[in-house]
């Protein structure tokens, strides 16, 4: 059996003034096996207040062992966590959490406001049942059972009751998982509004739109390490270079030796070439071949970076 | 959002907030159960159907007085082994009962609630078999039968409650009805539900002493003079260890369960 101390946090009083920089929940070296496999390896994370804060991975990246970890519903195998400055595992912090898990059958003859009704009662400070419909947008639905919902429909009540209990910290764990692009872009307005009123906000998703739309910092992980980490557009620089797409007659083992050019590709009638630094590369083709047409340069998707990381790891 | 100003100046007490999280989840459980027909179709169809069929046919003769206790018996056992067994097994295996660990709401409301839910469909089962014994039956039963009969029924609960909770840890959700049937029918068959234990084979009448369900079988039978011939309390003592045992069992198993997650 694990112990479960609290490490110290690293700031001081004068720091929790400011709320952005005082550290509410983490992970501190955890690790997490089960049988032979390792869900977490020897993983730290920290989640500032106010924050919103995308675990960006694979399946079976360890992002949900991380979740159920801060929501005290497994207990490390070394290491440890604390949420709220407390064992996750201490009811009180509970009261100011709000989690969406991944559940796959919710009691299907109970009505949306009643489903509502029960979760409001479970926290001292409930959100007003009618608010809770308004801000999951289940109007209409409330006298409708949950098994008759749609899978859409059935997400936002699940994210309805994570917002009942009026938390100050929400954990939501693939939230868009079968959701349409239409619902999937109001739960994103609904995420930045949880932003916007000052809750702190920890996603996972193997969605990269969704991490790149919300977070403030994403965390890939895969392997149950952390890949790396920052802002979306620090992410995005982390994988080398920018892509030039060009229609020309240069000689392909010509331009590989150009500095800072990392691959050369043919697509189609045009070539695509990887650089670091592309102003100079294309200076020096421009120069070579008058004929160059159908110039694009674009840093590299998300998309790219993302499994460009991933499968390094 | 609102952060209940009015709220934050008079905080509830905390004996009020976790009283009403206790009701609205022993409501809430019980429509549940109810509105789920699989289940209270069956568990109160059932003893109500069989009734009407056995009962009914022998209007005033000490078989319809008996089948009215036997069957309530029966109502008991499958009200708590289909809804705390199958109830809980279900509920974790579909993540339901995670999400529910996730919020502050005590572990406790979420058992009594299956507790109280279960043992409220025992009472209904005995008082229509009561009322159809009345009516269709046509037998005598005093309000004081009515009465030790559905005080077995609730004492009785106790035990296949803990049944129930040591099923939930040990059977996955979908094994679980059929291995509650394999479980709950020859048992009741055995114990004296659907006939006297008296007309069944030597055998198995050697087995009975062996089954909670006789045990409570004898208890409920003693209350309409159709017991076995002997002392009710070791009955009550049988019925007592075997709750120490199964809920004792639940507990190792549940608690191991939650040190290796």
């Amino acid at each position: 059996m694990a112990t479960l101390q609290s490490y110290s946090l690293p700031d001081s009083p004068a720091q929790s003034i400011r709320p952005a920089t005082s550290t509410i929940a983490g992970l501190h070296s955890v690790t997490k096996t089960y049988g032979q496999t390792k869900a977490l390896d020897n993983f730290s994370f920290r989640l500032a207040a106010g924050e919103v804060v995308t675990l960006l991975g694979p399946n079976g990246a360890g992002k949900t062992t991380a979740v159920r970890l801060l929501l005290g519903l497994i207990a490390p195998s070394s290491g440890s966590v604390h949420v709220l400055g407390r064992d996750p595992r201490d009811a009180d912090a509970r009261t100011r959490i709000g989690a969406m898990l991944q559940v796959a059958r919710v009691p299907e003859v109970l009505r949306v406001s009643e489903l509502i009704d029960l979760f409001r009662s479970y926290y001292p400070q409930p959100v007003a049942a009618s608010e809770v419909v308004r801000i999951a947008k289940l109007q209409g639905l409330e006298k409708t059972l949950f098994g008759k919902l749609s899978g859409g429909q059935k997400q936002r009540v699940l994210f309805g009751l994570a917002i009942c209990g009026n938390p100050d910290l929400v954990f939501l764990d693939e939230p868009s998982a079968g959701m349409d692009i239409e619902s999937r872009r109001a739960l994103w307005d609904e995420i930045r509004a949880l932003s916007a009123a000052g809750k702190t906000v920890l996603l996972t998703t193997h969605y990269l739109e969704e991490a790149d739309a919300l977070a403030n910092r994403i965390v890939v992980i895969n392997h149950g390490k952390t890949v790396c980490e920052g802002t979306p557009s620090e992410i995005r620089r982390r994988t080398s270079g920018r892509r030039i797409r060009c229609i020309t007659q240069l000689d392909p083992a010509l331009l590989v030796t150009l500095p800072t050019v990392s691959d050369v590709r043919q697509d189609r009638e045009a070539l695509v070439i990887t650089a670091e630094a592309a102003e100079d590369v294309i200076r020096e083709m421009l120069h070579r071949d008058r004929t160059l047409s159908a110039l694009e340069i674009s840093a590299p998707a998300l998309e790219d970076a993302f499994l460009a990381l991933t499968s390094q790891n | 959002m609102s952060a209940n100003a009015l709220a934050l100046q008079m905080p509830q007490s905390t004996a009020a907030y976790v009283a009403n999280i206790f009701a609205k989840e022993i409501r809430y459980e019980f429509v549940k159960m109810l509105r789920t027909r699989a289940f209270s179709l069956s568990v109160l169809g059932f003893p109500i159907m069989f009734y009407l069929l056995f009962g009914a046919s022998n209007r005033h003769t000490d078989w319809a007085r008996y089948l009215m206790a036997s069957y309530g018996c029966m109502g008991v056992v499958s009200a708590c082994l289909f809804g705390i067994g199958m109830g809980i097994s279900m509920e974790r295996a579909y993540g339901w009962l995670e999400l529910k660990q996730a919020s502050p709401m005590p572990r406790l409301a979420y058992l009594a609630a299956k507790i109280v839910s279960s043992a409220a469909f025992a009472l209904i089962i005995e008082l229509a078999l009561i009322g159809l014994a009345l009516t269709l039956g046509g037998v005598h039963v005093t309000v004081s039968e009515t009465l030790r009969l559905l005080g077995v029924d609730l004492l009785g609960s106790v035990p296949f409650t803990a049944m129930g909770l040591l099923i939930s840890v040990l059977v996955p959700s979908n094994s679980a009805p059929g291995i509650i049937n394999l479980i709950y029918l020859p048992m009741s068959f055995a114990s004296g539900f659907w006939m006297p234990i008296s007309t069944l084979p030597h055998w198995l009448q050697r087995v009975a002493p062996a089954l909670p369900t006789y045990h409570l079988a004898q208890l409920a039978l003693s209350v309409i003079g159709a017991a076995e011939p002997g002392h009710m309390m070791p009955h009550f003592q049988a019925l007592a260890g075997y709750t120490l045992v199964m809920f004792g069992a639940a507990w190792i198993i549940f608690n191991r369960s939650e040190a290796r997650a």
